[in-house]
């Protein structure tokens, strides 16, 4: 059994709970059903289904710690697994930065399942890749794309009475287009939480549109340019500047939120007045589970308000020793934005570029969260507010720092994931001014 | 790679409690035990009945118990230690000539039974809009074999004291000489895969890895600034002996850095990089422009590994990747000419997945084929590329190569990069010689930042340490270097490469490819080598 329902989750956790003989202990329980499907080349290459649950039981006798974890619960594994923590714990020197398990948190449930998406089965999943097969077949194009859906519960407990459970489940899917040639290539990216609002054959046909539209690229000469970032093309970027949030980090004069002289620049403006970013685990289009991994409460938290830095993350260690209040650690991101469209931001831009996807996005110097990567599959430029012809890609070397003190205007946000990123995102389209193009990409 | 992936393939996205801990080896016990074949034997045979009597024409099992261990530290502190256990069954099938997969973590003879029965419907289901059948490649059936990782001592049966007394050692003593922060983690990584298919293989497979990598930093609270200097090891497939400190393994090069082959000194290292990363705070940024590089092998790796181990990926070139990887400019056409000049004729670049101590040595990958040696690139022309078992009779070839992976029992194994690496120079020729015959160049050593399109074509590589070369001389230790490259240009500015005494590994741990991603771990070997005309850009900027 790997999806355990709540009073199975709390019974396993608090039998588990009840076995440890040190000071104190905190189990987890994290188990998923994950489906997917995957085709290329107009047909399906893999698909399947994952069934997995993982137990991590962790015990401290004084501020010496244990942790072990095993995905069997047979009573003898479970007794297994606390012993091996236990024993762990017992041979450990003092941690100075050890934290006692949180106390009884209050959680407030957040919405973050849907009855539909986990009764996905794999003929839907067959269906959403024909869906996007067919018409690509018809019309000579070629799509290959993921479908991937998860139902998932996490429970946590300890021996200070707190416990919490949440089911969540999550569609994803991302489908590259490309022309019979390799001349053109489009893509499509949805993340949901409610499978009912997700239509395969409505998102198909922005990625054969896209794929159609950038045969015969131009190159244009590498330089500052305004671009239209579409919300899937920034949020990699947006994500990799929150790690400088860290407190810690900032006070330890690792983070470009590190004021010269020592200490750190809460309070202090460093982003576009428009800038103003928030967390929410009860936003209701980017719900997420309303604890993060040491179980502590989320709240709905400030982090830019209007260009101000508002708020750093605190550990609960760091917390302690700087005396403020600790914070959990986010698990959504709300960069809030306006009303319009992509094509909104389009229609308003004199000279400029429209960026459908970047892709390989790497830190090339924390010190200013400068990164690298590059645009792909869908580059188009922009005169007089009408896409005019595509592009060849680009490679970029620029810092979202800079980024959000270029905005010119932002869009809607709509709900983004990305692959190397943990956070569910709200991310609106953007149109920034000198964004840093360095050299052309012949990749199609 | 990613570090995401990272934190991933440490177990720390898995819902792991971030707790502390520290403690001998507790789990000696269990680290150090296996799955008796019987049972696993038992376990594969049936569900590979169940799969043939559902419907399969093909079936194979991995029955797979994944053990991983990580300490990490940082300063004075360890901040955790993780064992972590996996163990389930991967079953993979062809039903009406479609694939289909499904895993279990119900070791049971109905747990397996029901994995491989799903495994059938999910092929019949995929199997109604397929509309070319999955053609395999033969592969003989070798019976009931088994495969170890050549190691001398295993690491998990070290204890984790000794560990941890390495890991503050050595913080220790890079906080003495200079740094103001360090993390070092030890990754050990064990893979006891059995594999059985309807080929009438039975294979068991006892894999092991290690990996220690840090990451030192130096600030300057005075102008805000800081710089870090990573640790020099190499992953490797090794056991704890790789990191005994041998004088034998050490390698000073001509600038005076300090670098490892087959065993490492991490204290040593961790003093060197505390020293360097106080020196970046104040070296001279470089001046953008056209530079000789002379790339060391503890850097050259990457580069390798970007620029000509993914794009010969077959997946790639047909498009089997297209949607997140990418697809590769290496296309068929240009294999098929046979004279596509991929690199200089200095370049020969081989693949390999038998070579000892390299993190993609195994006996058999995970479709049951024994591994092999083959070129991939010949005095610079391309002559073959990577192929598993459903893609051989594209390239028209009898036999998979033996490049297929899956890195948990829970995913389908695909094709992944076998170990690829540049062949030594035929002259004789050290870093030092190379290096006196370069005017304007930049001598770089360590892997860094590094991206690539989707293609392959358009890179761009950091590095740990650069020092600038003038008139043949190592002058100075510069900052904020970037290379950009065009991957065919830059491989036909390959001048020269070193000999042979030169060869060295470097590696990746968590390569990321495919959709579930999943990571593996591949080495890249190399001796330096020089790339004339290089672009070189200045990654400093200001936040004003």
């Amino acid at each position: 059994m790997n999806m355990f329902n709540e009073q199975d989750a709390r019974a396993l956790l608090e039998k588990v709970v009840k076995m440890s003989k040190a000071d104190e202990c905190t189990a987890t329980l994290d188990g998923k059903i994950d489906g997917n499907i995957r085709y290329a080349l107009n047909n399906i290459s893999t698909s399947g289904v994952i069934n997995d649950c993982d137990l991590a039981v962790s015990v401290a006798y004084g501020k010496r710690v244990g942790t072990s974890t095993i995905n069997r619960f047979d009573d003898a594994s479970l007794e297994h697994c606390v012993r091996r923590a236990e024993e762990l714990a017992r041979l450990a020197p003092e941690n100075p930065e050890f934290m006692p398990a949180i106390p009884k948190q209050a959680y407030k449930p957040s919405n973050t399942w849907s009855d539909k998406t986990a009764a996905i089965n794999p003929d839907f999943r067959a269906q959403v890749a024909a869906d996007c097969i067919l018409p690509c077949r018809k019309d000579s194009l070629v799509a290959a794309g993921f479908f991937n859906d998860t139902q998932a519960f996490t429970a946590i407990c300890n021996s200070n009475g707190n416990f919490g459970y949440q089911r969540s489940t999550d569609a994803n899917f991302t489908c590259t287009v490309r022309t019979a040639d390799g001349q053109g290539s489009g893509w499509v990216a949805r993340n949901v939480a409610d499978v009912s609002t997700f239509n395969t054959k409505s998102e198909i046909g922005i990625a054969i549109d896209k794929a159609k539209r950038s045969v015969d690229a131009k190159a244009l000469e590498p330089g500052k340019y305004t671009v239209v970032l579409e919300p899937a093309a920034s949020a990699h970027l947006i994500s990799d500047m929150m790690e400088g949030f860290d407190a810690r980090q900032c006070d330890e004069g690792r983070s470009f939120l590190t004021k010269k002289g020592g200490g750190n620049r809460l309070g202090e403006k460093v982003f576009d007045e428009r800038v103003t970013l928030y967390a929410d685990p009860w936003d209701a289009d980017s719900a997420v589970v309303p604890w993060d991994e040491e179980g502590m409460a989320r709240q709905r938290t400030p982090i830019i308000t209007k260009g101000v830095v508002d708020s750093l993350e605190y550990s609960r260690y760091w917390a302690k020793l700087k005396g403020k209040q600790p914070s959990a650690k986010h698990g959504n991101i709300i960069l809030v934005g306006g009303d319009k469209s992509t094509m909104d931001l389009v229609k308003t831009t004199k000279k400029g570029i429209l960026v459908t996807r970047t892709w390989y996005i790497r830190l090339v110097d924390p010190q200013t969260v400068l990164l690298t990567g590059l645009t792909r599959d869908g580059t188009f430029y922009i005169e007089d507010g009408e896409i005019k012809y595509p592009i060849k890609n680009f490679r970029f070397n620029e810092s979202p720092v800079i980024m959000l003190n270029n905005v010119e205007e932002f869009g809607k946000p709509v709900r983004v994931t990305d692959d190397e990123s943990n956070f569910v995102m709200m991310i609106p389209p953007m149109k920034l001014r000198e964004f840093t193009f360095t050299s052309l990409s012949d990749a199609v | 790679m990613d570090r995401r992936e990272l934190l991933k393939g440490t177990g720390l996205l898995m819902g792991a409690l971030m707790l502390p801990a520290y403690g001998r080896v507790v789990a000696a016990e269990v680290l150090s035990t296996k799955l008796d074949v019987g049972f696993k034997k038992k376990l594969a045979d049936v569900a590979l009945n169940a799969a043939t009597k559902g419907g399969a024409s093909y079936c194979d099992v991995r029955i797979g118990r994944y053990l991983r261990q990580f300490v990490i530290t940082r300063e004075t502190k360890v901040e955790n230690i993780v064992n972590t256990e996996s163990l389930g069954a991967g079953i993979r099938v062809i039903a009406n000539g479609a694939w289909g997969f499904a895993a279990t973590n119900d070791l049971t003879e109905d747990g397996v039974a029901a994995a491989a029965a799903q495994a059938v419907g999910i092929a019949k289901a995929n199997a109604k809009i397929q509309t070319e059948p999955v053609q395999l490649a033969p592969t003989p059936g070798v019976g009931e074999v088994s495969w170890a990782t050549p190691i001398v001592r295993n690491a998990m049966d070290v204890p984790i004291k000794q560990k941890v007394d390495l890991l503050m050692s050595v913080n220790n003593a890079a906080l003495k000489s200079g740094a103001d922060f360090i993390r070092s983690i030890m990754f050990l990584v064990n893979e006891q895969k059995y594999f059985a298919s309807t080929d009438g293989s039975y294979i068991d497979q006892d894999i092991h890895r290690i990996w220690s990598p840090m990451q030192v930093t130096a600030v300057d609270k005075k102008t805000g600034k800081f710089r870090i200097r990573r640790g020099l090891s190499a992953p490797m497939g090794m056991g704890y002996e790789y990191l005994d400190a041998r004088k034998d393994g050490r390698i000073v090069l001509p600038g005076g850095a300090t670098v490892y082959s087959t065993s490492y000194d991490m204290h040593a290292d961790a003093i060197a990089a505390a020293r360097q990363a106080r020196q970046k705070l104040s070296a001279p940024s470089v001046k953008p422009g056209k530079y000789d590089l002379v790339l060391d092998p503890s850097h050259l790796w990457l580069t390798i590994h970007e620029s000509v181990g993914h794009p010969t990926e077959l997946d790639r070139v047909l498009g089997y990747e297209a949607n997140f990887a990418g697809t590769s400019f290496v296309t068929l056409d240009k294999w098929k000419s046979g004279n596509f000049k991929y690199g200089s004729d200095k370049i020969t670049i081989f693949a390999d997945k038998t070579q000892p101590h390299t993190l993609g040595a195994v006996g058999y990958d995970d479709e049951g084929v024994k591994t092999q040696r083959w070129d991939l690139i010949k005095d610079g022309v391309l002559v073959n590329y990577q192929a598993i078992r459903d893609q051989a009779h594209i390239l028209g070839l009898k036999a998979s190569q033996g490049c297929c992976y899956a890195d948990n029992w829970a995913n389908v194994q695909f094709q992944r990069m076998a170990n690829v690496s540049l062949a030594p120079g035929k002259d004789k020729q050290t870093a030092a010689e190379m290096i006196k015959n370069v005017e304007n160049g930049i001598y770089i050593i360590g892997d860094g930042s590094f991206s690539i399109d989707q293609q392959r074509y358009n890179a761009q590589f950091g590095g740990q340490l650069f020092y600038e070369i003038k008139n043949g001389a190592i002058t100075q230790q510069i900052e904020d270097v970037a290379y950009q490259i065009r991957t065919p240009e830059f491989w036909n500015s390959c001048v020269g490469v070193c000999d042979e005494r030169d060869f060295r590994f470097g590696g990746s741990f968590f390569d990321g490819k495919g959709q579930p991603i999943q990571v593996s771990a591949v080495s890249h070997g190399s001796s330096t080598a020089r790339f004339n005309g290089v672009n070189v850009i200045n990654t400093a900027r200001s936040l004003g």
